[in-house]
């Protein structure tokens, strides 16, 4: 019988562990077990069919690390020939009665993904999928992923299963006693990506005993429409009189396991310690369970790698100011690539309690495809929020949803047989929630049944393509009331009836309704209470508006979904009449001024960076731009600069000067920007990067603060950066001056290697070098033009060479 | 064999930070305060180190510790007397990393101020450890990591592949030797029987 056949109506039983039993037929720590496939055969084929014997349905092939990274290619295969050789042999030889199957064991890389490690993910992607295509080649009949403790190398492993088989895939995590994953997942998490991605069982297994695991496990049982794996350790390991013992017994290993198959474990073996005589026990004492039938629990949800936002039960706000439409700011961030713009867009955004984030980043004549993705990295390393993938291009869109770090929202489908042939492919192969926007190829329909009818149209074609409705929100799409006054009805009209009769749920973007009109926040507002009434599950909305916000939060506590109106009186406490006020207090002027010479200078001087903006702001209105950095800024950056230099200003607060310095800037920037005059002129370009290898970027990003305050362009490439990707940026714009960082002994040859190069297509570029590593005859013998010890020393060398 | 235990750290030490991150004042202290608040939401309650004890054997500067061995005076000298050695790695964990991140292109100050607390929670950790395994019976040498004196960072792979840090503890080394979390430590520890000092 087929596996997922057997499981429908079975327990299906793992096997237990295979390292502990190795360890005692005399594998050494750090010796790789899966060469044993080939030297010691006999053993494996022994511990596998003890398994079967014990009464295991699958046994899992015996390689765990069974990589590309740890072996080459040739040997690769031969492992994994041997190891599905091993696996078959013990299958034919067990006596034991029942289905018996065999998976292709595939463990975590070993190595950490950026941003926090140096693997790619589209590396990731290959490494496994190296060791899926030779365990399909070798007979495999399911696919286990186990023991990942990162949620997206889990899913670089599951997409390489999927892109390179059709086999069952089943996908267990290693959750730690906090019920996370090490980089922060949730089983909510993880059940929302791994489902939403195809994984046809999910679960947990190792680092704990099945005590420790049982909230995990119940916490996945509330939340998994599909089969829950649940594969513990026999307890912690211990020493006692130099023998290794685990501390839970095989009895009670079997007890806990059968409380959790009676709450609805559908595949239930040992890791860690365990060994045979464990899955014995843990047969005997859950054959007679009836198994629990997996049922769905039609939870709409998006998740980040580690929070998760569910609609229906709350009503959700999605920021909507990660978007150039109608910003000039954003729009030269963008042409920029100032990514750093955008992280400001998004931390201001979630600091105003918004749920998720929308991100769109198009614009004509930039590679679309390449910032999103880009931002969508940026951002999940930065935001614990969920993203909506906001993008007319479908090939932008995989891009994004490929590399993010959890179930994406996607904006947007519409009823057009494009858009759906588009998009719903995307959605089945990386998960998600979509918006469905109530428009097809007639246009928006002027009735509420017009576009209830395309809803239908969409639900349908969907079902088809195997998407839940789960997973698909519906926009009525609010139009601009000054157009037509009815409009709205139609709208919230629509809204209610998909809402309640085909009970999906909704989403609008609220601002569009008062186009055209004044005081357009007061309209706003008072639609999405009407939205909210009938049924709204979440709004792309403005959170920076605080009318949206208290419509939002009376909302709630108006409809029972704010205990004690706790929410709402949090938020009420940060409005401007009861707030503090933030300006500055107009008697520290006189005082500003004697001590500082401005009440800008200090509060630059003092690391003031929101009184810094505001006080730009008021200047702005009778001074020139230029007057106030050539007159204000820059002396207060120097009043600083040199009592950094001369140790009377310590680090952090050169660091907040320089920051509140920035503010100051980007006041000038926008208010430039609005006048539409050109951009400020620059000193110099500057290329700055941490070298290949190195991931350490505080001192970088210091100097970069530093530099961008004092007029230079910067080109900031970020870390571990290629030697040819400086050398082409330094050439693309003739950059006269380059910075290096590297903060490691064994990245300095990198920082050579990119000298060297420089020295041979860009002989005209000086280049200073700095890092903890690097001395003034070290920084000499790499051929570098200049040794900065500090960021401060960067400055006035980069000023030196630019005067020149 | 190689074990895996858990240690609840004691309360940040903020005369440790200040010193990591070379700052004092009103506006590092309102700065420190924030970082440390925002830290404690995403802190671990536990932190992990797996360790494993290995024979030592010493040949001048050779140290054969049964599954790696090394060259390395200044390792020699401090492990001298020593008959076995606990090798280790602790981390506090990815929370502290994402938090640098985060600011290190938004707000500098307060990614060095996080830089700062991770410095010492890392060192309180490893204090935690160490305490741990003191006894009666022996004398614990101070601990000493790659790249101390002229032991090499190359170590780091071998310390790695012998604890299978990254399934253990979720500690990962790149291909620079560089760790992540960044906020980890490896370290040798040599043990002394005391008797052994006496008799010698």
């Amino acid at each position: 019988m087929k596996l997922l056949d057997y499981l429908k109506t079975n327990i299906v039983y793992l096997d237990g562990g295979m390292g502990t039993l190795l360890q005692s037929k005399g594998l050494l720590p750090g010796e790789y077990p899966e060469r044993w496939n080939i030297s010691c055969p006999d053993d494996i084929i022994s511990i596998h069919k003890a398994y079967l014997d014990a009464g295991a349905n699958v046994v899992c092939s015996n390689t765990f690390g069974a990589n590309l990274l740890k072996f080459d290619a040739e040997e690769l295969e031969s492992i994994i020939c041997a190891a599905m050789d091993n696996a078959r042999k013990a299958i034919q030889l067990s006596q034991h009665c029942g289905e018996k199957y065999v998976a292709l064991d595939i463990g975590p890389s070993g190595k950490l993904l950026k941003p926090y490690g140096d693997m790619e993910f589209e590396d990731a992607v290959q490494l496994f999928a190296a060791t899926v295509k030779l365990g399909v080649k070798y007979g495999a009949d399911l696919i286990f992923i186990e023991t990942f403790s990162d949620s997206l190398e889990t899913k670089a492993a599951l997409l390489a299963a999927k892109e390179n088989s059709n086999l069952p895939v089943f996908v267990s995590n290693a959750y730690g006693e906090d019920g996370k994953l090490m980089t922060g997942a949730s089983p909510e998490v993880m059940c929302a990506m791994l489902e939403g991605m195809g994984a046809d069982a999910v679960g947990m297994n190792c680092s704990l005993g099945p005590d420790k695991l049982f909230d995990t496990a119940l916490r996945m049982l509330e939340c998994a429409s599909v089969p829950i794996i649940l594969k513990p350790n026999a307890g912690l390991p211990k020493s006692i009189d130099g023998k290794t013992v685990y501390d839970v017994t095989p009895q009670s290993f079997a007890d806990t396991m059968k409380k959790l198959v009676e709450k609805g474990v559908r595949v239930a073996g040992g890791c860690c310690g365990t060994t045979p005589e464990y899955i014995s026990a843990l047969v005997s004492a859950t054959e007679s369970v009836a198994p629990k039938p997996v049922t769905d629990k039609n939870i709409s949800v998006v998740t980040s790698y580690t929070k998760t936002a569910v609609f229906g039960k709350q009503p959700l706000l999605i920021g909507e100011r990660i978007n150039p439409t109608g910003k000039k700011r954003f729009k030269q961030a963008l042409v920029e690539n100032d990514i750093s713009y955008i992280l400001h867009e998004a931390l201001a955004q979630q600091e105003k309690g918004v749920h998720i984030l929308d991100v769109n980043v198009g614009i004509p004549d930039i590679d679309e495809k390449a910032m999103l993705e880009s931002a969508v990295k940026e951002l999940q390393a930065v935001t614990d929020l969920p993203l909506q993938i906001d993008t007319a291009d479908p090939i932008a869109m995989e891009a994004a949803l490929r590399v993010y770090n959890g179930k994406a929202m996607i904006n947007s489908v519409n009823g057009k047989e494009e858009s759906m042939e588009a998009v719903f492919p995307l959605v089945k192969k990386y998960g998600g929630v979509m918006v469905a926007l109530t428009l097809d190829e007639n246009g928006i329909p002027a009735t509420v049944e017009g576009r209830v009818e395309i809803a239908k149209k969409i639900l349908d074609r969907a079902q088809s393509y195997g998407i839940s409705k789960k997973d698909i929100i519906f926009d009525t799409l609010a139009m601009t009331v000054s157009a037509d006054e009815t409009s709205p009805a139609v709208t919230l009209g629509a809204l209610k009836i998909i809402r309640e009769q085909l009970g999906c749920n909704t989403s609008l973007g609220v601002s569009n309704v008062s186009f055209g009109l004044p005081s357009r926040d007061a309209v706003n507002s008072t639609f999405f209470a009407l939205a909210l009434q009938n049924g709204l599950s979440a709004a792309i909305m403005n959170p920076y508006s605080d009318d949206m916000l208290k419509t939002y939060y009376s909302f709630r506590a108006l409809s029972a979904m704010d205990k004690n109106c706790a929410d709402y009186i949090a938020f009420a406490s940060t409005l401007p009449q009861t707030a503090a006020v933030t300006n500055v207090q107009p008697h520290n002027t006189a005082q500003a001024e004697q001590k500082y010479g401005s009440e800008l200078i200090k509060a630059i001087a003092c690391g003031m960076k929101k009184d810094a903006g505001v006080i730009t702001d008021e200047l702005l209105k009778t001074r020139a731009p230029m007057e106030i950095i050539s007159s204000e800024i820059i002396p207060a950056l120097d009043l600083v600069g040199t009592g950094y230099e001369k140790k009377t200003v310590y680090l952090p607060q050169l660091l907040m000067s320089a920051e509140a310095a920035k503010s100051a800037f980007e006041r000038i920037k926008v208010y430039m920007l609005s006048k539409g005059s050109a951009e400020e002129s620059k000193k110099c370009d500057f290329v700055l990067a941490t070298v290949h290898g190195d991931i350490h970027d505080i001192g970088k990003n210091i100097v970069r603060l530093l530099l961008e305050n004092y007029g230079f362009n910067v080109h900031d490439l970020g870390k571990d950066v290629p030697p040819q990707t400086i050398v082409d940026k330094v050439v693309s714009i003739k950059a006269p001056l380059v910075g290096l960082s590297a903060l490691m002994t064994t990245t300095v040859p990198a920082m050579e290697h990119t000298i060297t190069l420089l020295r041979k297509d860009a002989p005209w570029c000086k280049i200073v070098v700095g890092g903890a590593v690097l001395t003034k005859e070290y920084a000499h013998n790499i051929g570098a033009d200049k040794y900065a010890a500090d960021a401060m020393e960067t400055v006035r060398y980069a000023e030196k060479i630019a005067a020149e | 064999m190689v074990f895996v235990t858990e240690f609840k750290l004691p309360p940040p030490d903020k005369n440790e930070i200040r010193r990591y991150i070379g700052g004092y004042g009103d506006a590092v202290e309102k700065i420190m305060q924030e970082c440390l608040a925002e830290y404690e939401a995403v802190a671990q309650e536990y932190c992990k180190v797996c360790f494993c004890t290995l024979p030592v054997c010493i040949n001048e500067s050779c140290i054969d510790f049964s599954l790696f061995s090394v060259k390395s005076t200044d390792l020699a000298k401090n492990l001298c007397g020593c008959s076995r050695a606990v090798v280790f790695a602790a981390t506090v964990g990815m929370g502290i990393d994402r938090l640098i991140t985060k600011y290190s292109s938004v707000a500098p100050s307060k990614a060095l101020v996080f830089q700062g607390i991770g410095a010492e929670r890392t060192e309180a950790l490893c204090n935690a450890f160490c305490l741990s395994q003191t006894d009666d019976g022996i004398n614990l040498h101070s601990r000493f990591s790659p790249g101390y004196g002229d032991l090499p960072l190359e170590l780091q792979s071998e310390i790695f592949r012998v604890l299978d840090c990254g399934r253990k503890i979720g500690l990962y080394l790149n291909g620079s030797l560089v760790m992540s979390p960044s906020k980890s430590v490896t370290a040798i520890m040599g043990i002394e029987e005391k008797h052994n000092r006496r008799n010698s």
